[in-house]
């Protein structure tokens, strides 16, 4: 199954849209809810870094009987410093971002520790792109 | 112990979202910010937090979060309340502020 959502950067009040869906279809598809709880932190937070972060991004999902996997793609001004950024704390959020609660430096790492696989590639002015696989069966390996 | 019952013994303002005041509370986490929340609170959980913007639903929404509690007399914005109530997750409201409603909140769950 192959699904698209548009985001658009600055566009919060959307933020959190893709997730849903997505977290509506892995339901319906009898998905384990410790599963879907972890795509769902990923994905949402993946999403909100397009919102905030970039101009605007494609989300692109595809699901099997035994992987999710979310790719991400962004124009934006993409991340000089992939580790700096993937450290937790770490944000360049800015001050009205930060007032509504974002900008804690925890997303990246929010993603990282939910997903079975996770990448991520940058091009300073250009964009992001990030690749999150997660394991739909409970017993396989690193759930 | 459901929402109603600590709607009930913490004296709480209810906004929004009643069809889940039957929901029963595992917990409660206290944060405003929104991916700490995102990685850290569980399902069932009460959210004490001061931010009164939609993205505080969308988070509750998917983390199947049992109500949100507004501190300091704030109220939620026009589109947070709308989506609370088509949602069926309560949004609550105290005037006190976080750290004496969460410290209620704990002896209450902890009784
Ligand atoms: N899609 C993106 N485009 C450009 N920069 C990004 C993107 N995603 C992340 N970054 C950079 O990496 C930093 C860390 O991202 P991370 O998601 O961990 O934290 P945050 O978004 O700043 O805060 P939080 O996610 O806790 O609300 C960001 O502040 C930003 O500088
Ligand atoms: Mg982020």
């Amino acid at each position: 199954m192959h699904f698209e959502f548009k985001v658009q950067g600055g566009d919060f009040v959307r933020a959190g849209n893709a997730s849903s869906q997505v977290k509506k279809i892995l339901k319906q598809l009898n998905v384990d809810s410790s599963v879907i709880k972890r795509i769902v932190v990923a994905l949402y937070e993946g999403e909100v870094n397009i919102a905030a972060h970039a101009f605007n991004g494609v989300i692109y999902v595809d699901i099997d009987t035994e992987r999710i996997i979310i790719k991400l793609d962004d124009n934006g001004p993409g991340i000089p410093d992939i580790n700096l950024a993937m450290q937790p704390g770490y944000s360049t959020a800015s001050p009205i971002v930060r007032e509504m609660g974002f900008g804690a430096g925890m997303g990246l790492p929010n993603i990282k520790d939910n997903s079975d696989d996770f990448k991520i590639t940058s091009e300073v002015g250009k964009g992001t792109c990030l690749e999150i696989l997660v394991n739909l069966k409970v017993n396989q390996e690193g759930v | 112990m459901t929402v109603a019952d600590i709607v009930k013994a913490l004296d709480l303002r209810v906004f929004s979202g009643n069809e889940g005041l039957n929901q029963e509370v595992v917990g409660g986490y206290t944060s405003d910010l929104l991916s700490d929340v995102m990685g850290n609170a569980d399902a069932g959980m009460v959210w004490v937090t001061l931010q009164t913007h939609i993205n505080v639903m969308a988070i509750a929404s998917l983390k199947e979060l049992a109500a949100i509690i507004l501190v300091k007399g704030l109220e939620p914005e026009v589109n947070t309340l709308q989506q609370s109530n088509s949602e069926g997750i309560p949004i609550l409201g105290t005037n006190l502020q976080a750290f004496e409603i969460t410290g209620k909140l704990y002896q209450l769950l902890n009784k």
